[in-house]
């Protein structure tokens, strides 16, 4: 496309400066935290014991809640890419219903199952896993409300690879966990990939689903509100510059390294 | 071979119903049939792809029905030849063996076997997507064939061709069919792909089975309005091509010389589309290199065009207008000469 003959066209003008409203509003807030940070203090910061612990365990979780669910969530959204069945929709719409509730009620429910006088709480204190005040407790909530990144991400990977990819590879000897693993799996994996990544990180961005089950040991986005709450911006600032500047190098990293796997 | 009894599969809008159909070894079959006439859901299911609703499958004399597809020994090339995208030429076509962990020699021996037999050599290291549609049909049947399969089943494999393409095709699947003798079951739309390859033909439509036998009953004797659809509107003639005179190429059959235009020789097929013929009742001097006399012994009414139904012998079908048919007052009994051009024939 001839980008002048584009540009010229009011349409596509109106577009580009409501278009550029948009994203000044995301991008000036994350850079005005970060510019307006003094180097020294954040400096400091990083090598505040209490913040880095809250930053480690943060990306820590997300990370093993992101392992969790990729091994519960990649055969559903399988099964979802693949087979047809009643109430399929149903199924679907629900996966998708801890992305619309609000994270303080899906952490109030998952206190109603998780929590110790009930019967999953219970059975897990059993083999000497507890959710409240726990690292349980908070990949138990980041699971919640992340995996359904993941799922529909591998979910459309999946429904993008040819059935007859497949049927021919079971043609040709393979059973059908071959079929799944030499086709099928490798083909979806850039999906499965990103919808990783945004399950990784919609785990760190959480915090009221957290704080309900486990307002300790701190996750950054606690420490943050504690720091705001009890002393001030001042304080709660660098913290979340912080925070924000690791999201968006680790983020720009996977960008680019998916964008190499891409062109080789 | 393989037999098929009382098939039934379930479509969706429609259904494959009492498919009986038994296929020699080393039989190159042809299933022919209309487009979206379940064709290649026929194809499936006997490779164990597609669930059947009713019916027995048996392949040597076992019932083979609900065995899963990895022990069949039913390769499969699907029409726009499915190549697997992430993998090389070379990995495409070792995949079934890598599966069982064959021994890199055997490996190495069927990839240099299968690339010399289809020309392929020069593409092992290539990605699927920077082949050529004939290129991208040889790795697909490579891969099918480097399992050694006992049945290969070919799903519309010259329809996604360019018509260059699909001549040579159709002759190389025709040379490799004689020369490895493997089982073939072709599912096609052409009349006349089906005549060139098939040692025998079953017509498929609205579901069922409607005739099976070989190319020249088929076209002889229809037994069906449906079959003879696909067949009486054409002229379909077996013979061989010789040279005359040192230049001209000639196709012989039993009762008739016609002269064509192509580099093929020996035995083949020659078609002539029944809308190509001119017909006069004195001879035409014309550049068309064939003109013969016959009788008209039949007439077919379809409206605005006719199908008259001359013989020589053999018998041409040749189509006139309404408006021609009235105003050269034909009728059945009467001498006509039919005039084509070498060019209008094609010979496959």
């Amino acid at each position: 496309m001839d980008k002048k003959w584009f540009i010229t066209n009011s349409m596509t003008f109106t577009f580009i400066l409501l278009g550029l409203v948009i994203f000044l509003f995301i991008i000036v807030p994350l850079l005005k935290i970060i510019v307006t940070s003094d180097p020294q203090i954040l400096l400091e910061t990083a090598l505040d014991g209490e913040v880095m612990r809250s930053i480690g365990l943060t990306l820590y979780a997300a990370l093993i809640t992101t392992v969790i669910g990729f091994f519960l969530g990649v055969p559903l959204a399988y099964l979802l890419a693949r087979i047809d069945f009643r109430g399929k929709n149903l199924v679907e719409g629900l996966v998708d219903v801890p992305i619309v509730v609000p994270h303080i009620a899906a952490g109030i429910a998952l206190l109603f199952v998780f929590g110790r006088s009930f019967a999953a709480g219970k059975a897990f204190h059993f083999i000497g896993i507890d959710f409240l005040d726990s690292m349980a407790g908070i990949v138990v909530a980041m699971l919640f409300v992340s995996v359904p990144f993941l799922i529909n991400s591998a979910k459309e990977g999946f429904k993008k690879v040819d059935v007859r990819l497949e049927k021919v590879a079971r043609s040709l000897g393979a059973s059908p966990w071959q079929a799944f693993f030499k086709v099928s799996f490798p083909l979806a994996w850039r999906s499965i990939v990103s919808g990783s990544m945004m399950m990784w990180a919609r785990g760190i961005s959480e915090f009221a689903a957290v704080i309900i089950l486990a307002y300790h040991p701190m996750i950054a986005s606690t420490l943050i509100y504690e720091r705001f709450e009890s002393y001030g911006l001042a304080y709660a600032q660098p913290v979340a510059a912080l925070l924000i500047l690791i999201c968006l190098i680790s983020f720009i990293l996977f960008r680019l390294m998916l964008y190499r796997g891409q062109r080789t | 071979m393989i037999q098929i009894k009382n098939l039934c599969v379930d479509l969706g809008d429609f259904l494959l119903r009492d498919i009986n159909l038994n296929v020699e070894a080393g039989e190159y079959f042809v299933i022919l049939g209309p487009t979206a006439a379940g064709k290649t859901v026929l194809l499936e299911s006997l490779a164990g792809l597609y669930p059947l609703k009713s019916g027995e499958i048996w392949l040597r004399g076992n019932e083979v029905t609900r065995l899963s597809p990895e022990r069949r020994g039913i390769s499969i090339v699907y029409q726009d030849h499915v190549l697997f995208p992430h993998l090389s030429v070379a990995g495409n076509i070792t995949f079934g063996l890598k599966l069982h962990r064959h021994p890199d020699q055997e490996l190495t021996e069927v990839l240099n076997w299968l690339s010399h037999l289809l020309g392929i050599a020069h593409l092992l290291d290539r990605r699927p997507d920077t082949l050529s549609g004939g290129e991208r049909q040889k790795v697909a049947l490579a891969r099918a064939l480097s399992v050694k399969p006992e049945v290969l089943l070919l799903d519309e494999p010259l329809s996604a061709l360019d018509p260059e393409t699909r001549e040579g095709v159709q002759r190389e699947l025709r040379q490799l069919h004689n020369q490895l003798k493997i089982t073939t079951i072709h599912v096609t739309h052409d009349f006349e792909e089906a005549v060139a390859l098939g040692d025998r033909i079953a017509v498929l439509g609205d579901g069922c089975i409607h005739q099976t036998g070989t190319p020249d009953e088929i076209f002889r004797r229809p037994n069906s309005e449906f079959v003879a659809r696909f067949a009486m509107t054409k002229n379909i003639f077996t013979g061989e091509v010789v040279v005359k005179d040192g230049r001209n190429a000639v196709f012989h059959t039993e009762d008739v010389e016609l002269v064509v235009v192509t580099d093929l020789r020996g035995k083949w097929h020659a078609s002539i589309r029944p809308e190509d013929i001119l017909i006069s009742y004195e001879p035409l001097h014309s550049s068309a290199r064939n003109s013969f006399c016959g009788t008209i012994t039949n007439i077919s009414n379809k409206g605005a065009i006719l199908y008259l139904t001359v013989t020589l012998p053999p018998d041409f079908i040749c189509l006139v207008t309404r408006h021609s048919f009235e105003e050269m007052g034909l009728s059945e009994g009467k001498k006509v000469y039919i005039t084509f051009k070498a060019s209008a024939i094609h010979v496959f």
